[in-house]
């Protein structure tokens, strides 16, 4: 079992919802094409793992679901919860319910840190400095956006704003990188948090299955991530083409032993039946 | 733009009686001075000066420690101020100074008494009703030795004055380690010409910072106060926030000489266009080594109208450190998608990120006087000209 599948039920066998589907996604930026036939369905609940070097369209991949500039859809379609986004203005995706973890956020002077998250949260009713405190975060609330953030202050901003806007589906680009090994239990927590809920004690990851409805899209090199997330599944994007779907952790160990050399193997492969 | 001051009678306009205080002002004329900054009630100021054309109608302080009088009460008690009075400035510079020395119709003198530290702002008003009224003032503003003061200026014109010229003369003095903050917010008008002229010294260790909040329109202002740093260790910071609305036409700027060892001046400009056109100048000169300077003028331009930035530094010395920073545009793309990535559509992203622009917080005001601008600053977003 290799490249794009559309699965329909969980690892355990629950039927699930699709809350995330690309369909032959073709992107161009400046007219130079980066992403070359994308398939992939997210399930609600899902953890989804993209790997891929340097250069290989997975930014662009999270770009493009959010909806930024320059990032134009040349060839097929993203559905979100049913619904076809492809050309739905960033904010509309966004109140559908799709967040972002920038990697390089802009700095916006004169606009507070904490206004900002109050911002994110729209209606409903927050307490951003309890939240704040959680990230060890509370004394930048006062701070410009990103003004001067080290890299990880910027993931503890960008994960703050999304715990006050709650996505349903949320997009992290590299969420370990810049972030000192101190911080980076906070960070992974944070993480598994926003992805998972506070789990109840007791409740078994099948019964969470069921009950779990955000999903999430990660990027990583490192993999640190995965130590703090329940990884459901993985893929590797290669040349702008999604391959070699398998468990992560799988994946990663494979890259580390071999580097990305095997996935062009695998894309050349008409009968995909080269794995990880 | 020169300026016929044949348009003008220094004598016009509504004669006004003295006000025991600016609550009795006719609410259309207080609304006008709120929106200059002026809190009405004198509530939480140490004292207060108010000019209605040419009559001084409020002259009132609370603190001992501050000498506050009109500039004719000055010049008489204290013999024709020969060491403040037309000392920085030049009587004979141009027509404009010539006028003011001729027609003077008011003016405050402030004086911080030695070592004393007043911690509520000291409001001064200018406020124009009538019809091609000319206003002429002078005023003096002494900080002594180890003195702290906040003055807040408000200038305002009424409604109903169709068409109107202020010529404000200030002459500042901060001696040595002293330091003085003046706050000015202009209120003018469509056909209001306006020519402030401002020039200050500052002794050893002492510290000028100047804030400039003007939000709404006026026909024609220029304005360059010069501040020289004289004393060792001295410092200077101007700050401006600008908003030109279609109809203005400005031209302003900030100049600091830095003329004695481990001075520092800093100028910061934050301008807006909607419409209006803008020169926004800087001067930042060093005499002395070593010292430290900083221009920054960022321009915004929405909807029509110019910016054009004009940074200079100078030095003939060794061993300083000036720089500048000056920027003209829109709003980047990348900070709107940011925050449309949040769930904000375009013209809520575009309007957080102008009053993050025209953000004053940095201006250290009274809360009073913050929490007013900013409130201006959220109406102007509303808007429809952003």
């Amino acid at each position: 079992m290799c490249c794009t599948t559309s699965k329909k039920t969980t690892a355990a066998g629950v039927m699930t919802m699709k809350m995330l589907e690309i369909h032959d996604l073709h992107v161009s930026i400046g007219g130079t094409p980066v992403l070359k036939g994308v398939n992939l369905t997210i399930n609600a609940g899902e953890t989804f793992i993209l790997f891929g070097p340097n250069g290989s369209g997975k930014t662009s991949l999270l770009m493009t679901l959010m909806g930024i500039s320059g990032y134009e859809v040349t060839q097929g379609s993203i559905v979100f919860k049913g619904q076809d986004i492809t050309r739905a203005p960033m904010y509309e995706r966004a109140r559908l319910g799709i967040g972002i973890s920038f990697q390089r956020p802009p700095t916006i002077r004169g606009l507070s840190t904490g206004k900002l998250v109050e911002l994110c949260a729209r209606d409903q009713k927050v307490d951003v400095p309890a939240m704040a405190r959680k990230l060890n975060f509370d004394t930048f609330l006062d701070r410009d956006v990103n003004a001067g953030f080290s890299g990880g202050e910027i993931k503890r901003s960008e994960l703050l704003q999304l715990m006050a806007q709650r996505p349903d589906l949320i997009l992290f680009d590299e969420p370990e990188s810049g972030v000192d090994l101190e911080n980076m239990s906070l960070v992974g927590n944070t993480v598994h948090e926003l992805l998972e809920g506070e789990s109840p004690k007791g409740v078994s990851l099948r019964q969470l299955g069921r009950v779990r409805q955000t999903c999430g899209l990660i990027i990583t090199h490192t993999g640190y991530i995965l130590q703090y997330v329940n990884a459901h599944r993985g893929q590797v994007l290669y040349h702008g083409k999604l391959c070699c779907e398998a468990n992560p952790h799988e994946i990663l160990k494979h890259i580390q032993k071999h580097g990305y050399h095997e996935c062009l193997r695998c894309l050349s492969t008409d009968d995909k039946e080269i794995r990880l | 733009m020169s300026v016929d001051f044949s348009r003008y009678s220094f004598n016009a306009g509504e004669k006004t009686g003295p006000l025991a205080d600016l609550g009795l002002l006719p609410k259309m004329d207080q609304v006008r001075l709120i929106e200059a900054g002026i809190n009405v009630q004198d509530h939480h100021v140490s004292g207060a000066f108010m000019q209605i054309n040419k009559d001084g109608v409020h002259c009132n302080t609370r603190h001992e420690g501050v000498e506050l009088l009109s500039i004719q009460a000055a010049l008489k008690k204290y013999d024709g101020l020969p060491q403040h009075y037309w000392h920085l400035l030049d009587p004979e510079k141009d027509e404009l100074a010539r006028t003011v020395k001729e027609t003077l119709g008011g003016g405050y003198f402030i004086r911080a008494k030695k070592g004393v530290k007043i911690t509520e702002p000291l409001q001064s008003c200018m406020f124009i009703k009538g019809t091609r009224v000319g206003q002429s003032v002078h005023n003096i503003v002494i900080v002594e030795e180890g003195a702290e003061v906040h003055i807040l200026n408000g200038c305002a014109t009424s409604n109903a004055t169709e068409e109107a010229l202020h010529l404000g003369f200030t002459e500042y003095y901060v001696e040595k380690g002293g330091k003085l903050t003046f706050t000015m917010v202009h209120n003018w008008g469509d056909n209001v010409t306006v020519r402030p002229r401002s020039a200050g010294i500052v002794e050893s260790g002492g510290e000028f910072q100047s804030n400039y909040i003007l939000l709404k329109t006026v026909g024609d202002l220029a304005m360059y106060p010069v501040i020289k740093l004289v004393g060792e260790n001295a410092v200077s910071r101007f700050n401006s926030v600008i908003v030109a609305p279609k109809g203005s036409n400005l031209d302003c700027g900030n100049r600091i000489e830095l003329n004695a060892k481990n001075t520092r001046g800093e100028v910061i400009a934050r301008v807006l266009t909607v419409g209006g056109k803008v020169v926004s100048r800087g001067y930042i000169g060093a005499e002395a080594s070593p010292v430290k300077g900083h221009l920054e003028c960022k321009g915004l331009i929405l909807g029509g109208g110019s910016i054009h930035t004009i940074p200079e530094l100078f030095s003939c010395q060794d061993g300083v450190e000036l720089s500048h920073e000056a920027a003209v545009g829109k709003i980047a793309q990348e900070e709107i998608e940011y925050l449309m990535a949040r769930g904000l559509d375009e013209d809520e992203a575009t309007s957080t990120i102008v009053r993050g622009f025209l953000n004053v917080d940095i201006m250290g005001l009274p809360d009073q006087l913050q929490k007013a601008m900013n409130e201006q600053i959220a109406t102007l977003n509303a808007s429809s000209a952003l």
